[in-house]
């Protein structure tokens, strides 16, 4: 089997021959302090986090502002180094991976991605082939097919030859998601990805995000502030407020009326759908 | 897609190479003293058929003077375009060029200190002959220590911070040099100010054109080992990190590398403006933002620049020459003004 034919999903070899019920991603007990000068006292503080995801498992983080979720994705992607505690993907700590080890293992997609110079989308993918290259880094005939296989992937093969300056915000969106694709991880983070995105676009998207880890066999995390996305399509949700997490477990087991007034400081009813999914009405004009 | 090649790459240096070389030839040709390259190449084919030993006195007189005149020219063209490519993608500003952070007012310092302290040395005349460059390229040296250090934030060099502190060392050494100027002897000032416009005239010494090639060569090299990683930093530090960059390598390797390019040039021929902010710019709506072919033609149409403005100063006023650096300021505004335009609408 070459590069090309295994299109973007995961290589084979990452997973090591572990059981597919054991965890892939462990975050054990990772907390984190941020203060502006190592004098003074900490100005925010993550406290305590763990949880665990499969193969193939879609993860919310979940939470109101400046509880910590990006903090959190920021550790377990690698590049925050956490207080204390572990992040462990395939049993490797995800901190200490060499840069380019954790470009093959970890894709991240950004709140936003800004561009100082316009480069055209497929260019744009390419990049996500960046931490297998050689020396100089020229691109094989393998990397652009896993690169065109990573656009079909989210069906942006249109796209390819449009300028990223020049498409819409839910195209651009796709586009980072294939560059993400593209480096053929084993585990997908997202910030924030349905930010800038209308309705659509966002149910596009967390669709598009279950389906590939669902063939793909990617574990996901994204973070999100949209409960009813979340509620529909996450198989996990870790709730965070104030850099406490307060639930880990099942939307359904995490979605209480309670809990989420509390949290995010509003008042709501929780429904529960006929699919066993937890669905969040807001109900206007009544602070809790 | 159409992925960049080793070929393609080969290709679009040779053509860029193929117009350095002509380019090159007829700057040999204007001057002072209009030469036939015909005879010129008539006579070196001869002394290389061992028909003749010796060129005759013209032809000799344009190749030991103009020559490496506009072999200087190549180096310092070729080394402000790839520290101003190497800076924007560094500070991810396109309006850095290579003096940005405050290298070429320390290494014009540095260069008013030495021309002060040579007459008070008793210099042999060969360290004499090196020492205002040497003493630029000090100056430049200890500008850019002090920016990295100000530039640094919780044990990480900060693109903004950097920023700031080379516009604030840039300012501070400016008022030294005014202080400088002021106390120095007039006699001294008229060349001072043509060597802070920018010019080629001082062409270097042998042991010390040596010196400038082999630190253009690995500085340069340095520099396009990273040119895949500048690719991503275009797009930010964070992203370029989580697709496989060691971020703080590269930051420190580019730096100090463009860094050099600038201190050697600015030491050889003072501050020549615009070279290192519009060619990368120029060959950016060329080539493209991908640094493994902007950086070589950069460096290409750096030098080709450079080459045509010091022709244009040798000759426009002959016999009397005007500063390159007055040259390049003079075509180079307007050309950013209509980039400037041309980027707005």
């Amino acid at each position: 089997m070459t590069a090309a034919t295994r299109s973007s999903s995961p290589r084979v070899t990452m997973d090591g021959g572990r059981a597919s019920n054991e965890p892939r991603l462990s975050v054990e007990q990772v907390s984190y302090a941020y203060a502006p000068n190592p004098q003074q006292a900490p100005i925010f503080t993550l406290e305590a986090t763990s949880f665990q995801a499969k193969a193939g498992e879609v993860v919310a983080i979940l939470g109101p502002n400046a509880s910590g979720k990006s903090t959190l994705l920021q550790i377990i992607s690698g590049a925050l180094q956490p207080l204390s505690g572990r992040v462990l993907l395939n049993g490797f700590v995800t901190h200490d991976l060499e840069p380019r080890t954790r470009g093959q293992r970890i894709a991240v997609v950004q709140q936003e991605s800004q561009l100082l110079f316009p480069s055209k989308a497929w260019e744009f993918v390419m990049q996500g082939r960046h931490p297998y290259g050689k020396s100089l880094r020229f691109e094989t005939g393998d990397d652009v097919l896993i690169a065109k296989n990573a656009l079909a992937q989210v069906g942006a093969e249109h796209l390819s030859d449009r300028w990223m300056d020049q498409i819409s915000g839910g195209e651009k969106q796709r586009v980072i998601l294939a560059r993400a694709l593209a480096q053929q991880p084993l585990l997908l983070l997202l910030d924030e990805p349905t930010l800038h995105l209308d309705i659509g676009a966002q149910v596009d998207l967390l669709e598009t995000l279950r389906r590939l880890a669902a063939e793909n066999r990617y574990t996901v995390v994204v973070v999100t502030h949209e409960l009813n996305l979340v509620g529909e399509y996450a198989d996990q949700v870790v709730l965070l407020q104030r850099g406490k997490c307060l639930r880990v477990g099942a939307p359904a087991n995490v979605y209480q009326r309670d809990l989420l007034e509390q949290v995010f400081q509003t008042r709501l009813t929780v429904e529960m759908g006929s699919n066993g999914r937890p669905r969040v009405n807001i109900l206007p004009g009544e602070q809790s | 897609m159409r992925p960049l090649t080793v070929s393609r790459l080969l290709t679009q240096c040779l053509i860029l190479g193929a117009i350095l070389f002509c380019v090159m030839v007829l700057a040999l040709k204007f001057g002072a003293v209009h030469v036939s390259l015909y005879g010129l190449g008539r006579d070196l084919l001869r002394v290389l058929m061992g028909k003749s030993t010796e060129i005759s006195s013209d032809y000799s007189l344009i190749l030991n003077l103009r020559l490496p005149r506009i072999f200087l020219s190549v180096l310092v063209g070729a080394s402000l375009s790839i520290a101003g490519t190497s800076f924007q993608a560094l500070l991810r500003n396109p309006l850095a060029d290579p003096y940005v952070l405050g290298v070429s007012s320390g290494a014009a310092v540095g260069a008013i200190l030495a021309l002060l302290l040579e007459p008070r040395l008793a210099l042999s005349p060969e360290i004499a002959s090196v020492f205002t460059p040497l003493g630029g390229f000090l100056g430049a040296a200890v500008a850019i220590t002090a920016v990295y250090f100000l530039g640094r934030r919780e044990g990480r060099v900060d693109s903004s911070t950097l920023l700031l502190g080379g516009v604030i060392i840039a300012s501070l050494l400016s008022a030294f040099i005014s202080l400088l100027l002021s106390v120095m002897p007039s006699s001294n000032v008229r060349g001072m100010s043509y060597w802070l416009m920018g010019e080629l005239t001082a062409v270097p010494s042998r042991p010390l054109a040596w010196v400038l090639r082999v630190g253009f060569f690995v500085a340069a090299a340095a520099i396009y080992t990273t040119a895949s990683d500048l690719n991503l930093l275009l797009s930010g530090e964070k992203e370029a990190m989580h697709l496989g960059v060691d971020v703080r390598r590269v930051r420190l390797v580019v730096y100090i590398a463009a860094s050099a390019l600038t201190g050697l040039a600015v030491a050889m021929s003072g501050s020549i403006g615009y070279i290192g902010l519009l060619v990368p710019h120029v060959m950016r709506m060329i080539f493209g933002s991908d640094h493994r072919i902007l950086l070589p033609a950069s460096a290409f149409g750096g030098a080709i620049a450079l080459v045509i403005a010091d022709t244009l100063a040798r000759t426009i006023a002959a016999p009397s020459e005007l500063p390159v650096g007055a040259i390049t300021a003079i075509a180079g505004a307007p050309l950013f003004i209509y980039l400037l335009r041309r980027r707005l609408t």
